[in-house]
Parts: structure tokens; C-alpha cells; sequence
């Protein structure tokens, strides 16, 4: 197979309201096939980049291509991306079968093959039958499917999704993520999908460019994102995590040391490459670390005193497949520690109050500089 | 207290207050009464119009042979239709410009186009009739052309009803269609066509109806401007009735009000088909 080719290259792009900045100079480069997915808390500047891409906005600076092509100064009606709006935008006035239709009408493609290509599309949607409805007769997943099959019908290069599945409920949004990630499997078409629901993008996404305010904070596949965070930004937005100030004092290309003053000393096994004594983050997600009754702990490949903090349990959510807990250390802060709930019978006899240790894998701890 | 004990008195629960049924019932009488009286002495076999003397079709007869009448009829029908028409295209391109763009004194310009709905007709009317003498307005023309004063001064206050009623209607218009449209390769003008227009479209029927409606029987602009050769229904049945109120006025009058109540009744049928395919 041959080197992917970025299919939309996405070049120092700033775009400005007046005096804010919505996106700020932002490039990224998309790959044909990939499903690419913009994450972000609501207002960071996704669906701005989206309508940028397929021409509703102009960027104030920088280039977008498309298939190589500079797309400064072409229309909406001129690229070759198909977008998927956030409303759906089903036209109220035409059945579902128009709705299809209408960018191949419009194009001038011959009937036969309209109707042809029309079914194929309602078909691939799960549609197929429904064509003679009157979008007021659909439910809103349905809707979004007409939406999808009309942006599908046109075989664009990139199909672009804003939120498309924010407005289902959760059990319909769970099945229809596993849907387009296999309908874009299916077509081959490239999809970049705008959200701000990280289960949503991780499920879905070949690659994620994790948004904030106007700026890209990471792009990276999903379980790099999730294990590898770059920022404490990203960190945070995916997942659950917790996080611990603290102070660099061993770099060694073999292991480092972090001092927190509020979680004890934490040991790693590999270098970090900071100065001495600078202010580094540490972050550890729930779900790796152990908790043991008090005093049974010790931390395994790690010096004594390291990588072990004792507590109270302080809280406890049960969520079926794992119980959440919340302890506070001694140093005063909570802490996140999942487990996950392996046997019907045996339900670990952890509970409010109790006493316990934590403990962690030199591994576990990610050490972020900013 | 009592066991069955009544709720409370919703305030505009009309039927549980005998005061509101009274004013209901006294709102209805002078509202219709003179109506009903009015189209019931049409069918009135006398020549004054005072007491009943038994029921005739006659005067209805003599209103379809009065070629002065069906003139004016013909006139107020003619005018109405051109009213509307230009009002409509009007009205909605006031609509369409006012709703998307912004423009400076944007503000003045919505102002000064709901002018005409808020000046009193007299002044409207006299105002016309000076603009058109000003202008030396040629009155000798063959018709339909000798109509097209009292047409321009009708259309000056039909179509801003029309973009009041499609402007109303624009707000409710989610942009992101007429995006979509531009997005499967549809120019500006395809996406007005296909999903704007679509959109206005029961606006500009409302539109139309009180365009139509506002023409049919405007009096005191079309006194104005019209001239010996141009008289319209209205202006017709005022001159009747300065000799007397004959049954035949009356049944002219009732033929007025039933053209209307067919005309609305056509225009929102289609409104509902509109809506029922939308
Ligand atoms: N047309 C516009 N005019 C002015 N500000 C805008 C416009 N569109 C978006 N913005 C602003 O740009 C920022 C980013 O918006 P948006 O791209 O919609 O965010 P997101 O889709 O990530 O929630 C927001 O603060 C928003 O208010
Ligand atoms: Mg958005």
C-alpha cells in the first residue's frame, strides 16, 4: 500500500470574529480514508474550522486544500466535500427521496441513475423503503440518516459531520457511532466529524485533534490520547484522570522521580527530560491504581516509599461494571481509584470509611510539562 | 367546606362567568347583525329597504344586468389581481432583504416601508391624488392602462402587508437549510428557489389573501385617484347609496362579502395543502 495522502490540508489557518479569534492558526493535515474526528469543549472553534472546510467561512488567514486544490475563493457549490449540518437541514417541503436526490438533480445527473443511486444510498442508511415519507413523519434518527444518505448520494471526497449525533438519545447515539464507523469503513469516504463527547470520538475516530479554545491541543490516535495526553488540557478532557502538581528532583534517561507534595513521591521508569526541580504535572488514571486494604500495600518495581499513598474512603459510586471511589489522602486531596467489578458474588468489601492503601505501577504515572 | 368544592375561575373562562358570556354575545351581535341583516334584505321583494315583503333572487338579477356596476366590479377585480401581484413580488423581496442582510439605516428603511399601514388613508388619498396631478398622470388611456393610477396607489399599501406576513414567517427559517442546499451544489438563486421560496411560500399566500382583500375594498385611497372612467365596486355602491339604499345595493354588497369568504377559503384550503405536503 502506498503512502496516504493528506486529502485536506489544513495550513496556519486563523479564523477571527471581529476581535476574537475562533480558530488560531491551526493545521492539520487529513488522510484519504481516515475517519477524522475535531474534539473540543463547546465554543473552542470546531464547527467554525468544519464550515471553513467546506466554504461558509472564510479563513482570515492561512490555506485550506482540498485534493491538493487551494480553495481560497470556491464556493461551497464548487468542493468536493459534503457536509452533514448539526440540524440535520432535511427540507421540510420534499420527501425523503427528494431530499436524496436534490445535489444530483442539481448537478444534472440522468434520471435513471438518480433513482438508482438514490436507492443505494437510503439502502447503505437503512432507509430503504422509506423514501416516499415526508421528513415530518421520521423520527430524529431518521432524519439524520436522510442527512447522511444526501451527503453520501454525491460521493464527496471528505463528508463533513457537525455533531451528528448530538441530538439522538443515548442508547440510539451508542449504536449509530458503531453504524458510521462502519458505514465510512463500508464507502470509503473520509469523514471528519465535529463533537464534544469523548466516548463519541474515541469510538469512532482514526485520529482525533483535540480542540481548545482555537487551538489544537493534541492529534493522535485514540488510545495515544488516552495514554499519552500531551498537555494536562487533553488529559483531563479525555477520560477520567487525576492530577498531582509536583517537582523533577531525578531525571536519569532510566527512571525519574516526581515530588508531590500532595500524593508522595512518584517513581517512573524512564527519563522525562525536564530540568531539575521544574513544576511538572502528574497524572494517573483511576483505573490504574490498586487499592488494598491499609498496610498491605507495597509498591512492586519501585524503591521503597515510592509509588504507594495511604486514605479513607470517602465516597463510592457504583456503575455496574466498575465502583468509583473517591479517597482522601492524607495530605488532604481526593483521589479517583476504579476497579472493576469481576465476579457477581464476591463484591469487594471496600466500603465508606475504610482504611486502604494505594499503590501503582512505575508505568502508570504520565508526566506532563504543561 | 364543602365536599365538591368547584375550582377556581380560570380567568378568561368565559363560560363560567355570565358577565363574559354577555359581552361575548353583544360582541357577536354588532359584529354580524348588520351583516346578516344586510344580506337577508337582499332577498327583500321591495323596493324600500324597511320591511319585509317576501323573498326574491331580483335584485341579484338586476345587479348582473347594471353594466355600470359590473364595470366597476370588473375594475375592483382587474385592480385587486395587479395589486396583488406586484405586491407579492414586492413584499417579498422587501422580506427576503430586510430579513438577511444588514445595511445602514436598515432600521429607517423597515420604518419608512410600514409607513403606509400607519398613515390614515385620507392623507394616503390625498396624498396620491396630488402626486398623480403633479405628474400630469395620463387619464385617457384605454383599459386596463387608465387603472394603473389607483394600481400604484394600491400596491403602495398591499405589499407592505406582505412582507410583515413573509418577513413573520422568515424568522422561524433555519439557515443551515439553504446552507445544505448551497453544499449539494446549488447556486445562490437554486437554493432561493428550492428552499427559501418553499419556505415562504403559506407567508406569501396570508400575504396575498390580505393584499387581495385590502384591494378589493379600499374606499377612501381608490375615491382618490380614480377618475369618471375607473370606477371600482366600492366607489360604485358609495354613489348608489347616496341616491338610496336599495335591496339591489344590498345584494351587491352581499356578492362583495361572498367573493370574499370564497376567496379566503380558497387561498387558506391551499395554505392547508401546502402545509399538509410540507
Ligand atoms: N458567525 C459568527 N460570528 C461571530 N462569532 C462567531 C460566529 N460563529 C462562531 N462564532 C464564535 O466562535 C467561537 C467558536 O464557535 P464554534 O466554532 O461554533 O464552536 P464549537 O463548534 O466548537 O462549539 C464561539 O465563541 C462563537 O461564539
Ligand atoms: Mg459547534
Amino acid at each position: 500500500m502506498t503512502e496516504k495522502q493528506p486529502v485536506i490540508s489544513i495550513r496556519n489557518v486563523t479564523k477571527r470574529f471581529g476581535n476574537m479569534v475562533a480558530v488560531d492558526n491551526v493545521s492539520i493535515d487529513i488522510l484519504e480514508g481516515e475517519f477524522f474526528v475535531l474534539l473540543g469543549p463547546s465554543g473552542c472553534g470546531k464547527t467554525t474550522l468544519l464550515r471553513m472546510i467546506a466554504g461558509f467561512e472564510m479563513p482570515s488567514e492561512g490555506q485550506i486544500l482540498i485534493g491538493g486544490q487551494d480553495m481560497a475563493g470556491v464556493s461551497p457549490n464548487q468542493r468536493p466535500v459534503n457536509m452533514v449540518f448539526q440540524s440535520y437541514a432535511v427540507f421540510p417541503h420534499m420527501s425523503v427521496a427528494d431530499n436524496v436526490a436534490y445535489g444530483l438533480k442539481i448537478s444534472g445527473v440522468a434520471k435513471p441513475e438518480i433513482r438508482t443511486r438514490v436507492d443505494e444510498a437510503l439502502e447503505l442508511v437503512s432507509l430503504g423503503g422509506l423514501g416516499q415519507r415526508m421528513p415530518d413523519q421520521l423520527s430524529g434518527g431518521q432524519r439524520q440518516r436522510v442527512a447522511l444518505a444526501r451527503g453520501l448520494v454525491m460521493r464527496p471526497k471528505v463528508l463533513l459531520l457537525d455533531e451528528p449525533l448530538s441530538a439522538l438519545d443515548a442508547k440510539l447515539r451508542a449504536q449509530m457511532q458503531f453504524e458510521l464507523a462502519e458505514l465510512q469503513d463500508n464507502v470509503g469516504i473520509t469523514f471528519v466529524t465535529v463533537t464534544h463527547d469523548q466516548d463519541e470520538a474515541l469510538s469512532m475516530a482514526c485520529r482525533i485533534a483535540v480542540m481548545n479554545k482555537g487551538d489544537v491541543a493534541q492529534l493522535a490516535g485514540p488510545s495515544d490520547l488516552y495514554e499519552h495526553p500531551a498537555n494536562r488540557f487533553v488529559a483531563d478532557f479525555i477520560g477520567s484522570v487525576n492530577i498531582f502538581e509536583g517537582k523533577l528532583t531525578v531525571d536519569e534517561p532510566e527512571q525519574a522521580v516526581v515530588d508531590c507534595p500532595e500524593l508522595g513521591r512518584v517513581f517512573l521508569n524512564h527519563g522525562v527530560t525536564g530540568a531539575h526541580e521544574t513544576t511538572v504535572w502528574v497524572a494517573i488514571r483511576p483505573e490504574k491504581i490498586t487499592m488494598l486494604p491499609a498496610g498491605q500495600a507495597k509498591a512492586k518495581d519501585s524503591p521503597d516509599g515510592h509509588n504507594i499513598a495511604h486514605g479513607q474512603i470517602k465516597g463510592l459510586s457504583y456503575l455496574g461494571d466498575v465502583t468509583v471511589y473517591e479517597v482522601r489522602l492524607e495530605s488532604g486531596r481526593s483521589i479517583r481509584v476504579s476497579r472493576p467489578n469481576l465476579s457477581r458474588w464476591d463484591q469487594e468489601d471496600f466500603s465508606w470509611d475504610d482504611k486502604v492503601s494505594l499503590q501503582w505501577h512505575p508505568t502508570s504515572p504520565i508526566v506532563l510539562l504543561s | 367546606m364543602s365536599l365538591f368544592k368547584r375550582t377556581q375561575i380560570a380567568p378568561l373562562e368565559y363560560t363560567r362567568r355570565l358577565w363574559m358570556r354577555a359581552w361575548i354575545a353583544a360582541t357577536l351581535f354588532f359584529l354580524y347583525a348588520p351583516l346578516l341583516v344586510l344580506i337577508a334584505f337582499s332577498f327583500n321583494d321591495s323596493k324600500r329597504n324597511i320591511v319585509w315583503r317576501g323573498f326574491t333572487f331580483k335584485y341579484y338579477g338586476k345587479v348582473l344586468e347594471n353594466d355600470g356596476l359590473m364595470a366597476a366590479l370588473g375594475n375592483s377585480l382587474t385592480i385587486a389581481a395587479l395589486a396583488t401581484a406586484f405586491s407579492i413580488v414586492l413584499g417579498t423581496l422587501a422580506a427576503v432583504m430586510l430579513w438577511r442582510f444588514r445595511f445602514p439605516f436598515k432600521a429607517g428603511v423597515e420604518g419608512t416601508m410600514a409607513l403606509p399601514i400607519v398613515v390614515p388613508e385620507i392623507c394616503m388619498g390625498v396624498a396620491m391624488l396630488v402626486f398623480f396631478a403633479k405628474l400630469d398622470w395620463p387619464t385617457d388611456l384605454p383599459w386596463p392602462l387608465n387603472l394603473s393610477a389607483i394600481t400604484i396607489a394600491h400596491i403602495t399599501f398591499c405589499f407592505p402587508f406582505v412582507a410583515m406576513v413573509v418577513r413573520a414567517r422568515l424568522a422561524g427559517f433555519n439557515k443551515e437549510q439553504e446552507e445544505a442546499a448551497k453544499d449539494l451544489g446549488a447556486t445562490e438563486w437554486q437554493a432561493f428557489r428550492d428552499v427559501l421560496l418553499p419556505h415562504m411560500k403559506p407567508g406569501i399566500i396570508a400575504g396575498a389573501l390580505l393584499a387581495f382583500t385590502l384591494s378589493l375594498d379600499d374606499f377612501v385611497i381608490t375615491f382618490f385617484t380614480s377618475g369618471p372612467n375607473t370606477i371600482t365596486f366600492p366607489v360604485k355602491v358609495y354613489s348608489m347609496v347616496r341616491f338610496s339604499v336599495t335591496p339591489e345595493v344590498n345584494a351587491a354588497s352581499a356578492i362583495l362579502i361572498f367573493l370574499t369568504i370564497l376567496l379566503t377559503t380558497v387561498a387558506l384550503k391551499l395554505q392547508d395543502f401546502t402545509k399538509a405536503t410540507a
